[in-house]
């Protein structure tokens, strides 16, 4: 796979009048990764977009692409090219149009640009479809005509705003494989953004986690997923159950923490957060519906849970028993079904247990909405 | 009855139904068809006292249309120079006005219709309010900013641009601003509704993907925009061909619009067939142009009515 082209936000700042969609975001992309924006709906990622592509002046801060400033570069001018969310294909224009548009204007010829437009159909398995208007294809196969015109301008970097959020589950998710494939085969670096943290985890190399202008944290799916750097990013990335507390004690990577119901539990200190937490602080203790197991009950100690049984659900694949949490938050278990025989508790009390590596403490933050 | 009309009564009930499909009727049958077909009659018979009127002389002829073209019978002139010139000098400079009114226009039309926010409703506005005012005084105002010492001459003469105050009159550029400004508005407003409906994102796509700001607009807006276009353009056509107060008051004096002669025909010489007969010719030369150049310009009837 060739280099690819990096980019890189500096400093970046972006303000709509007094209102600050971005706070000082500064991240390294390395060229040819496929990089994901995640954060819930007006958290500032379109804008962050629309600055790479040149549509909007950073009010601080630079954007580089390849290491070259981009300031005063118009979109039309930068190596990008972007995917609308609502595609915005030209439904005047036949497909073959609409895909080669970019060589139209650079001045190609109509033979070149059908043979190019061919090319490209075969490439997004639509072959033969170059006639029809875009009007006359499905949401999936215009989503991939998106694709292949932004492609045909032969971009360094492709710049993807939540394009699967129109199509329905499945479809979804078949194009988050057809995306990551295509991204491997063409070899140039992916900015994508999405507000679904399965898309994120399931394509992206990198994943910058972002909350109301702010990224909170940058690193890879796992590591963003089992050692989040923020309260936000621990909440809005997978399922997570809560506990608040102080900090009552400081053991090497480990804190011991004094919850507001739970009594004091131990927990791994994330990496990011190494050093920086100390006796008295303010924290939030993670654990994961699937770290928790059964453990018998009235067990007391430093990693078990008593609370009582609000309700269960059978999903199939896990029995879920739903606690009562901490601050109005049910406490979630899931335990993975073996074909074991399963009573139901509701209305007793239950002690669950976990492994301190699972449990996972941060200073206290916001969380996500559900 | 047509299933048309059935699930026409049913959505509006009976009464509501037949109420709406008269008025309908009475509009597009009594007020548009009966009156033309009369002028049509008219326009094929002789120009007799009253008493002859469905007497022996009262038969079908194509006198009137004669006149027009070859001018009074033993008339000093092969064809009817004057009246000819004025047809076709009315139709060029109609076709004219349209395209001048394009132009201005369709910049507006894309700014209103692109951009949001309250400036743009105060914008609107600005531009329907001068059309509260009757269109004779308008037009009696811009004589008066074209005249000899209107506004634009005092400005020219004063800045040196000209030496002495430039004829706008005489030279029919007050009669064509007049007909300009008389319908922007019929001009704007079709294309700003389309305009208004474009995705700005596909501007933005064809900008991303290396456009220059013209080619956007060659490419993706107007080719959207040519209902709006269309339907501007044959009503600013229809309506400057026809007009007459504009031509009266803002016209030089010795060009004459076409209407004017209609006028003419029907009040100072009370010759109602020759005047309708004019009349006939204009609007089936207007309409056969208006067709022709849809078909050069691939629009539908239907885009017309957007
Ligand atoms: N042109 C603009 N003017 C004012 N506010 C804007 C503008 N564009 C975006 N915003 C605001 O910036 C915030 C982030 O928007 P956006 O980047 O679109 O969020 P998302 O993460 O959903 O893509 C939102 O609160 C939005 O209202
Ligand atoms: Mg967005």
């Amino acid at each position: 796979m060739s280099a690819g082209v990096g980019v890189d936000l500096e400093n970046l700042w972006i303000r709509f009048g007094d209102f600050v969609a971005v706070r000082d975001a500064n991240v390294h992309i390395k060229g040819g990764d496929f990089f994901s924006f995640l954060g819930p709906s007006g958290c500032g990622k379109t804008t962050i977009l629309r600055a790479v592509s040149g549509f909007l002046e950073p009010s601080e801060g630079n954007v580089l692409i390849g290491g070259n400033n981009m300031q005063g570069i118009g979109p039309n001018k930068r190596p990008t090219a972007l995917i609308f969310q609502n595609l915005a294909l030209f439904p005047l224009m036949k497909v073959w149009e609409n895909i080669t548009f970019s060589m139209e204007i650079a001045g190609a010829s109509a033979r070149d640009r059908r043979k190019r437009a061919d090319e490209l159909l075969d490439m997004i398995a639509l072959p033969g479809q170059g006639d029809k208007l875009p009007s006359e294809l499905s949401g999936g196969q215009r989503q991939r005509v998106a694709i292949a015109r932004a492609l045909c301008a032969e971009p360094d970097v492709l710049l993807l705003d939540e394009p699967l959020s129109a199509l329905d589950l499945k479809l979804r998710q078949h194009m988050r494989t057809e995306l990551r494939e295509i991204q491997k085969r063409v070899g140039i670096t992916f900015i994508y953004i999405t507000h679904d943290q399965g898309e994120a985890l399931t394509m992206s190399d990198d994943i910058a986690v972002m909350r109301a202008g702010v990224i909170d944290q940058i690193a890879d799916g796992k590591t963003i997923y089992n050692d989040p750097a923020t309260a936000f990013a621990a909440s809005f990335v997978g399922e997570n159950n809560v506990f608040r507390g102080k900090v009552l004690e400081v053991r090497g990577d480990q804190a011991l923490i004094r919850t507001n119901r739970s009594g004091d539990l131990l927990s791994r200190i994330s990496t990011a957060n190494k050093g920086k937490m100390n006796v008295g602080d303010d924290a939030m203790m993670f654990i994961r519906p699937e770290a928790l197991s059964l453990a018998p009950t009235g067990t007391q100690g430093d990693h078990f849970v008593t609370a009582k049984v609000n309700h269960e659900e059978f999903e199939g694949n896990t029995f879920n028993i739903f606690m009562e949490g901490d601050g109005g938050k049910e406490l979630k278990v899931a335990i993975p079904n073996h074909g074991q025989s399963f009573e139901d508790h509701s209305g007793q009390d239950m002690t669950l247990e976990y492994e301190v590596n699972n449990a996972v403490a941060v200073p206290a933050g916001e969380l996500a909405a559900e | 009855m047509p299933s048309f009309l059935k699930e026409f009564f049913n959505r509006n009930g009976t009464l509501m139904g037949s109420l709406m499909l008269g008025l309908v009727l009475f509009w597009t049958v009594g007020l548009i068809i009966l009156p033309q077909l009369s002028m049509l009659d008219f326009s094929f018979r002789p120009n007799l006292p009253p008493p002859e009127i469905g007497g022996p002389k009262d038969i079908y002829t194509l006198e009137n249309y004669k006149y027009l073209i070859f001018g009074p019978e033993g008339g000093s002139q092969d064809y009817n120079a004057v009246d000819l010139r004025v047809f076709f000098r009315t139709l060029v400079a109609a076709v004219c006005v349209t395209i001048f009114n394009l132009i201005l226009c369709y910049p507006i039309a894309y700014y209103l219709g692109q951009n949001k926010g309250n400036h743009i409703r105060v914008f609107a506005l600005m531009l329907i309010i001068p059309y509260w005012i009757n269109e004779i005084l308008r037009a009696f105002a811009l004589r008066i900013i074209f005249g000899e010492s209107g506004v634009i001459n005092t400005l020219l003469v004063g800045s040196g641009i000209f030496d002495t105050p430039f004829d706008f009159i005489r030279n029919d550029i007050a009669l064509y601003a007049g007909l300009g400004y008389a319908y922007i508005l019929l001009m704007i407003f079709p294309i700003y509704n389309v305009i208004e409906s474009l995705d700005h994102n596909q501007i933005e796509a064809a900008r991303d993907l290396g456009a220059p700001w013209w080619r956007i607009h060659k490419r993706v807006v107007i080719p959207y925009a040519k209902p709006g276009i269309s339907s501007g353009c044959t009503m600013v056509f229809m309506l400057s061909a026809g007009a007459l107060a504009a031509p009266q008051i803002l016209g030089g004096p010795s060009s004459l619009w076409f209407t004017q002669l209609i006028y003419q025909q029907f009040n100072d010489n009370s010759d109602w067939p020759q005047g309708a007969a004019y009349a006939i010719v204009l609007l089936v030369t207007c309409i056969l142009l208006v067709l022709a150049l849809m078909r050069v310009f691939k629009v539908n009837m239907g885009d017309i009515g957007k």
